[in-house]
């Protein structure tokens, strides 16, 4: 593989698997970035063979896609030059129209084409004259065209007319054209196609046609009557108008749709005059018993509310929005009460009412499971009327759905940082736990409504996922230690249940840990600690079973779980005491065994962490005993790196020894260069490119560390070293990389074939190269009579064909002599080879030749040929 | 009879009967009553505040008083569980029916009867205690003694020749096998999951179908699925056996299992798992081969102790036909069914039959034993609770649902192992019964009380009880129930050559009529229309007739009549044939005509016309013949 010359050229990369790839890049780069703005010569010359094939209705294009890589092409390149100087250089193009319309019978995929493509020059007003001076415009948008023959049926054609349109709306000659032509008539018949695609783009373009009507009418007319909007914003204006008030529900919805993309994307002053003019058929739509349209007005006034236009709390916006709170359905209104609490401009009034809709629904569950008067409940007064919430609970299909969207709704709220009403935590924290109570069957009922939901909630784990989520949420607040007492009891239940899924028993996980590490970092967690020392115990008694689960999610979200808790709360003495009188630690010392990879994967990370305790807590007299290993926890971990068959394990050591080098573990302290030395040699032989990159990333740690050590690393603070102190200490530093085969290893992933790890290499290779060939070294090499000159292209080859077979793990053990690095060499090999060219070739994508406009010109006329072929053959 | 199960909870009130002597055991104090009176003191021992019978374990019969068994005719049997007091049935009380089960319900309850016979013989005790069953001091004892029920019909265990005559009444049968009770009714068993060879039972005439639902299970484990489909349409289905703790999942007590067993090993512990021979056993090996790997534990020794260990094992590998699907393809293959034989060829699980002999020898610690009685009262368990409980690294982990683990464990206290309680109760839970009966939809169900509502220490679960509409209906010990259905038609079977000879008759649109004149056979409860016998002829001589020949005597046949009388136009045709004085009176079934002159009254009801009049039989035919005439003929 080495044996392919360089061609005298150092620049080029001495990377043998990338090579091939790189050759490739240099001679498709030229032309890429030419075609990419302008029509290239070798394009024009292929474009008529192309426009001749697809207006040959026997020529079937078969991949679609060709046509809409076609299509981009040209819209790019209409962005960058004349659309009218590029019809006029290419006649064929216009040709093509041309004889498409022309066709007796041409293919719905090359009219859809045709009618985009036409739409993309006509975008352009001069393009769009010539292209009416030729009536090609009226042939193919007017009702002569695609709409009165038989392929109007098929969706493709239906949808390139409306992209084409939408396209061709950027000047106000195409709106005219448009109207006079009986267009928008079509437009609002296709708002409500059978086919989703057509009739969503038809709404957009609607919403693109007001907009662009409208986008010259900033000022607020004083009388909205006499107002003098555009003809065709008042043709739509009247449609919305009208289907707001006709009974059709789809076209209510469709109307409502398109108003939320108007204002959503709009925000100019003329929308408060179109909402003056709509409020009132909107506002009578909430009126109605039952709602229809609940969830697209939701939508709309969300859309409003998040305008700046109406952000004024005089704005009549707010009365619909109270009164879309107070009619809607309490399933449909929660992500308007949501929608309207993360608002930063909003009436304080709407949100008091908005977070009463919201609260709604757990003020019923609390009171269910609770006797009058023992709590006062979580609301003053009811927005709604209660009896519809708890119609809705007592039933099986709407109960879960309503609590869970209620309780995502106010975990959303948890997390706002700034919470504009004042949230009654503590009765929610009650009913949140009722809920989970309710779910496992701890709930007692104390009403009819009570027992319903009981038997709904039994066992329905959406609900307990739900009300988990929130559950750690509410961690973050202060509460009282009774509150406490029945969050930990109901954690508890769900950890120690046999029948809690694993997805519910890893949200349990994760709220636990959301408490335990809330109450240690709260300022009042000295008050808390009997209390929380107590639910570790229990806690570790649960996990020590769940360790030993016979499934493995159960045992991986354990460990999961373990590795955060450890991380968080290792500062805690306490929390050590715990852990370490319990079986935890030997137990997920034995999981470094378990048959699962992910499992295996998972203890890694935990004995990662666990190992900074072990060294704190092994100092103390009577831990010893029971957990000491005949063989340390850092060779189990280079075993596994050297030796699973699995590559999640593997990864999760060599992100352990990244964490353990960052952090400064004890282990690695002892001999931090032994210590990187045999872990990159061990990932040298890896054939999986993640652990490879994590070699890299600890190849990076270690050498920052090093050169930051010495005070050689680049930053601003550090105190300067004078020119013969930072000469000694470079050379320390080469020598110390060299003696841990920092090289070898940075080269060999260099040529490795996954380009992620070679990219990487290179990226520190070039970082060294900057901290170590400064011009001094550089001065140095060439003094000391090492120019590549001197030593020629064959020596370099040589010594990088003796690094990369050296770094392979050698079993005669001569590997330190075969492959020790002479500094001097490394330095030369560093400046040698074209490294910021490497960097560049890496970091174009492989495919950026086939991406090219004329490779796809070829393309389509390779695919014809082959089909021209296959007919011969067939013949 | 429906099943006859043995209550064996009546066990727990008897101390455990050691296979070694028990130091511990033989130096409980007596019990001494609150007066310091100590007659009792030598058939109960007190241990932890509790009060024990130190006798032979004695198990409460099934109802023997309501009903005469001896007039039973037929015991339908589900399950294995569901026969251990067939020796006291067959044996003891004059029963001469027959037993109908399935081959392996008859094989492993042989086995379930054959290894408790062992564990009480084998420990013969010379003491019978009798005293304490005394109504008047039963009074005076402590809970639970105090409220135990018909503690004078508590008998000791049967023995192995009444097992092996009681056995001899079975007669075999297989699922969907379709078997005439007497010509009355049909009984057929259906797979009901629960265990091998375990029934459901439907029994039906032409028209009814009554459905026994007793241990059923849909979850996948080894034994063949259950058989939904054939419940459908039934008039009532009587359900029993559902799972006896609905709370526990028993996916997650078998990950309990699993992983209290695994920490205990590891922790240097030995697991004992008091169970019976067959049933969930098989499917716990089958979860643990696949554990043992996974958990570290391939050195860890297995033991299966039981009397009948051996055979329990080879009898589940050869039922195939019995066997969930998965388990019968890989019959096919060949391969065993059950992963139980790999453990055993490799050596990770043995078996022995008792804890003499081989046992002995090969006794390694850590390990885990399988082994009976659950009830901890007899069986190779008690000398394990002596062994193993004074160390707290040791684990009892209880599987079988049927004993409160808690009063097993009481004549051990105090206790230092660990104890775990994984109930495995594969029968169906009350969200499974509600998806079943949905299915199945019968008329009515009639259920045990308890399952209609919430346990009573959990009254709030309204989720743990039958909801069906109409509610099911419930009954109580010893209650009589009148099942709400009436048999209210017969069929009726029709000889080819009798039916060849009717001339039907269309009286409306689709519907014929014909008259049949034939001889209602009836013999095992089926009837059979045969054409009458020809009219007897004249004798040719003056031979006296022979008794067999007697034929029933065959009158001419008389017409059936049909169609409903026009009062006006009866009226006419009267005064037209010179009755005169014609009276119609009104009456609630119909009319009276009274003809006055006549001193003659006809009743007209709706099924019966009268004539009454006096001793003129011309005037009565006359009018009858009147009367006929607007009547159709048959």
């Amino acid at each position: 593989m080495w044996r392919e010359p360089w061609g005298g050229r150092l620049s080029s990369p001495p990377v043998p698997g990338a090579k091939a790839r790189t050759a490739g890049l240099r001679g498709a780069c030229g032309s890429a970035k030419k075609t990419r703005c302008i029509m290239d010569r070798e394009c024009s010359q292929l474009l008529p063979s192309v426009c001749a094939v697809l207006a040959d209705s026997r020529q079937l294009v078969a991949d679609d896609t060709f046509l809409e890589k076609f299509l981009d092409w040209f819209k790019t390149l209409t962005e960058t030059e004349s659309s009218l100087l590029l019809l006029q250089e290419n006649p064929c193009l216009t040709e093509l129209i041309t004889c498409v319309l022309k066709l007796k019978d041409p293919s719905s995929s090359t009219l859809s084409f045709i009618l985009r493509l036409t739409g993309i020059f006509a975008a352009s007003e001069s393009c769009f004259q010539y292209l009416q001076q030729r009536e090609l415009l009226i042939s193919l948008f007017g009702e002569v065209g695609p709409l009165s023959s038989a392929l109007w049926e098929e969706a493709s054609v239906r949808s390139g007319w409306v992209q084409g349109v939408h396209s061709m709306v950027q000047h106000q000659s195409a709106l005219h054209f448009l109207c006079s032509c009986g267009a928008i008539e079509v437009i609002f018949t296709l708002q409500g196609d059978p086919s989703l695609f057509v009739a969503s783009a038809a709404n957009q373009l609607l919403v693109h046609m007001l907009t662009f009507s409208l986008q010259s009418f900033q000022t607020k007319p004083e009388n909205i009557k006499d107002c003098d909007w555009p003809i065709c914003a008042q043709k739509l204006i009247v449609h919305i108008e009208e289907s707001l008030k006709s009974n059709s529900a789809s076209r209510i919805k469709q109307s409502l749709k398109l108003l939320t993309s108007v204002f959503g994307c709009c925000h100019d002053l003329w929308t408060e005059v179109l909402w003056s003019r709509l409020s009132e058929p909107i506002v009578y739509l909430l009126e109605e018993e039952p709602v229809h349209a609940g969830h697209s007005l939701v939508d709309l006034f969300l859309s409003m509310a998040r305008s700046p236009v109406f952000s004024c709390p005089e704005c009549s916006l707010w009365t619909s929005v109270t009164c879309a709170l107070e009619h809607l359905n309490p399933a449909q209104v929660g992500r308007l009460a949501v929608g309207v609490l993360k608002l930063q401009e909003c009436p304080q009034a709407v949100k008091i009412q908005a977070l009463s809709v919201l609260l709604q629904p757990m003020d019923c569950v609390l009171k269910a499971a609770s006797q009058p008067l023992e709590y006062p409940g979580l609301l003053n007064r009811s927005v709604n009327d209660s009896a519809t919430v708890e119609t809705l609970l007592s039933c099986r299909s709407s109960c879960a759905s309503l609590l869970c969207q209620t309780l995502t709704h106010l975990e959303e709220l948890q997390y706002l940082t700034c919470l504009p009403v004042d949230l009654p935590h503590i009765p929610l924290l009650q009913s949140v736990v009722t809920i989970l109570q309710f779910c496992i069957g701890l709930a007692t009922p104390a009403s009819c409504l009570g027992n319903k939901i009981s038997r709904i909630l039994i066992g329905c784990f959406r609900v307990q996922r739900s009300a988990l989520d929130i559950l750690g949420a509410l961690s973050h607040w202060e509460s009282p230690s009774v509150f406490i007492g029945s969050v930990f009891d109901i954690l508890l239940a769900y950890l120690k249940s046999p029948d809690t899924s694993p997805t519910v028993l890893k949200k349990s996980f994760q709220a636990t840990l959301k408490w335990l590490v809330s109450l240690s970092e709260a300022p009042s967690s000295k008050d808390h600690w009997q209390q929380t020392e107590q639910f570790l115990q229990d806690l570790f008694l649960v996990l020590q079973k769940r360790l030993c689960s016979p499934y493995w999610e159960v045992r991986d979200s354990a460990l999961e779980f373990l590795t955060l808790l450890v991380k968080h709360l290792r500062e805690k003495e306490g929390f050590r005491q715990v852990l370490f009188s319990s079986e935890v630690p030997k137990l997920t010392e034995d999981l470094l065994e378990d048959p699962e990879s992910y499992v295996r994967a998972s203890a890694v990370t935990a004995m990662g962490q666990l190992s900074f305790l072990t060294h704190l807590i092994s100092k103390k007299p009577g831990v010893e005993n029971g957990n000491v290993k005949e063989k340390s926890i850092v060779a189990q971990l280079k075993e596994i790196l050297s030796t699973d068959s699995e590559g999640f394990p593997r990864r999760a050591v060599i992100s352990v020894f990244i964490d353990w080098l960052r952090e400064g573990h004890p282990d690695v302290l002892k001999d931090t260069e032994q210590f990187v030395s045999s872990v990159l040699q061990a990932v040298n032989s890896d054939l999986d490119w993640e652990v490879k990159a994590g070699g890299l990333e600890l190849a990076e740690v270690f050498s920052a560390q090093l050169l930051g050590r010495l005070g050689l690393a680049a930053c601003p603070y550090a105190a300067v070293l004078s020119s013969a102190t930072r000469s000694t200490h470079l050379s320390e530093s080469l020598q110390i990389f060299c003696q841990v085969k920092l090289f070898e290893f940075l080269f060999g992933a260099l040529c490795d074939c996954d380009r992620p790890v070679a990219q990487k290499a290179c990226d520190i290779l070039i970082a060294l190269k900057a901290e170590l060939c400064d011009e001094s070294s550089l001065k140095e090499g060439t003094s000391a009579g090492l120019s590549t000159e001197a030593r020629g292209i064959a020596w370099l080859e040589e010594t990088l064909r003796r690094w990369s077979s050296c770094a392979k793990p050698c079993p005669r053990g001569d590997a330190d002599e075969a492959g020790s690095q002479d500094p001097n060499g490394v330095l030369l090999v560093l400046r040698t080879v074209d490294l910021e060219g490497l960097h560049r070739s890496l970091n174009r994508s492989s495919d950026h030749i086939e991406k090219s406009p004329q490779s796809l010109l070829q393309d389509i006329l390779a695919t014809v040929g082959t089909l021209e072929e296959n007919e011969a053959d067939c013949y | 009879m429906l099943d006859c199960g043995l209550d064996m909870t009546s066990t727990l009130n008897f101390l455990p009967l050691p296979l070694v002597q028990s130091p511990r055991l033989s130096k409980l104090p007596g019990w001494v009553l609150k007066d310091g009176n100590t007659f009792l003191d030598k058939e109960l021992k007190e241990c932890s505040g509790h009060v024990f019978v130190d006798s032979v374990p004695e198990f409460c019969l099934p109802e023997t008083e309501l009903l005469d068994l001896s007039t039973v005719d037929v015991i339908l049997i589900s399950n294995y569980h569901c026969m251990m007091a067939l020796p006291y049935i067959t044996e003891y009380t004059g029963f001469t029916g027959t037993v109908y089960a399935t081959e392996p319900t008859v094989q492993i309850g042989r086995l379930l009867m054959e290894e408790l016979v062992n564990f009480i013989e084998r420990v013969p005790k010379a003491q019978s205690a009798s005293l304490w069953k005394n109504k008047e001091v039963q009074r005076l004892l402590p809970a639970p003694l105090k409220d135990a029920v018909e503690v004078s019909t508590w008998r000791r265990c049967y023995t192995m020749p009444e097992v092996n005559s009681a056995l001899s009444k079975i007669q075999l049968v297989g699922y969907s096998q379709k078997i005439e009770l007497f010509g009355a009714v049909q009984v057929t068993p259906l797979s009901s999951g629960y265990a091998l060879g375990s029934s459901n039972w439907i029994i039906q005439s032409h028209y009814e179908k009554v459905s026994y639902v007793s241990g059923s299970s849909l979850l996948t484990t080894h034994p063949q699925a259950m058989d939904q489909a054939s419940l459908k349409n039934s008039d009532v289905l009587i359900l029993t056996g559902l799972t006896q703790i609905p709370t526990a999942n028993p996916d997650g007590m078998v990950g309990e299992f699993c992983s209290n067993l695994a920490m205990t090993v590891r922790n240097g512990g030995n697991v004992l798992v008091p169970c019976y021979p067959s049933g969930v056993i098989y499917d716990l090996l089958e979860c643990l081969y696949q554990y043992i790997d996974s958990a570290g534990l391939s050195n860890v020794p297995f033991y299966f102790i039981s009397p009948v260990a051996n055979s329990s094992l080879e009898f589940s590998q050869i039922f195939a036909e019995w066997l969930c699907h998965n388990k019968q393809t890989k019959v096919y293959l060949p391969e065993p069914p059950f992963p139980h034989a790999e453990l055993i060829q490799t050596n990770k699980l043995k078996h022995y039959p008792s804890i003499h002999g081989d046992f002995s020898n090969d006794f390694k610690q850590p390990c885990v034993v399988f082994t009976g009685h659950p009830s901890l009262r007899f069986g190779d368990v008690v000398h394990f609770m002596e062994l193993w409980g004074k160390s707290s690294l040791n684990t009892v982990i209880f599987t079988e649902p049927d004993f409160s683990y808690l009063e097993a464990l009481a004549p051990y206290q105090p206790l230092a192992m660990k104890c775990v309680y994984c109930p495995i109760d594969t029968r169906l839970n009350f969200i499974q019964v509600s998806k079943l009966l949905k299915e199945v939809q019968p008329l009515h169900v009639v259920c045990p009380e308890q399952y209609t509502q919430p346990p009573p220490t959990q009254s709030h679960r309204t989720d743990l009880m039958i909801d069906c509409q109409p509610p099911a209906m419930s009954y109580r010990r010893a209650e009589v129930l009148t099942l709400p259905f009436k048999r209210r038609y017969e069929k009726i079977e029709i000889m080819p050559e009798l039916a060849d000879s009717l001339v039907p008759l269309e009286i409306k649109p689709g519907i014929s009529l014909a008259t049949v004149s034939a001889v209602l056979h009836t013999k095992d409860n089926k009837h059979v229309l045969q054409p009458p016998p020809k009219p007897a002829q004249p004798p040719a001589s003056k031979k006296r007739k022979r008794v067999s020949d007697d034929a029933p005597e065959c009158k001419p046949l008389k017409p059936l009549l049909s169609g409903s009388i026009p009062m006006d136009q009866f009226v006419q045709t009267l005064e037209k044939h010179g009755f005169s004085d014609v009276k119609v009176e009104d009456t609630a079934k119909g009319h009276i005509v009274l003809l006055q002159e006549a001193e003659t009254l006809i009743q007209i009801e709706e099924d019966s016309t009268h004539i009454i009049c006096d001793n003129d039989e011309t005037l009565r035919v006359k009018l009858r013949d009147l009367v006929l005439k607007f009547l159709q003929k048959f």
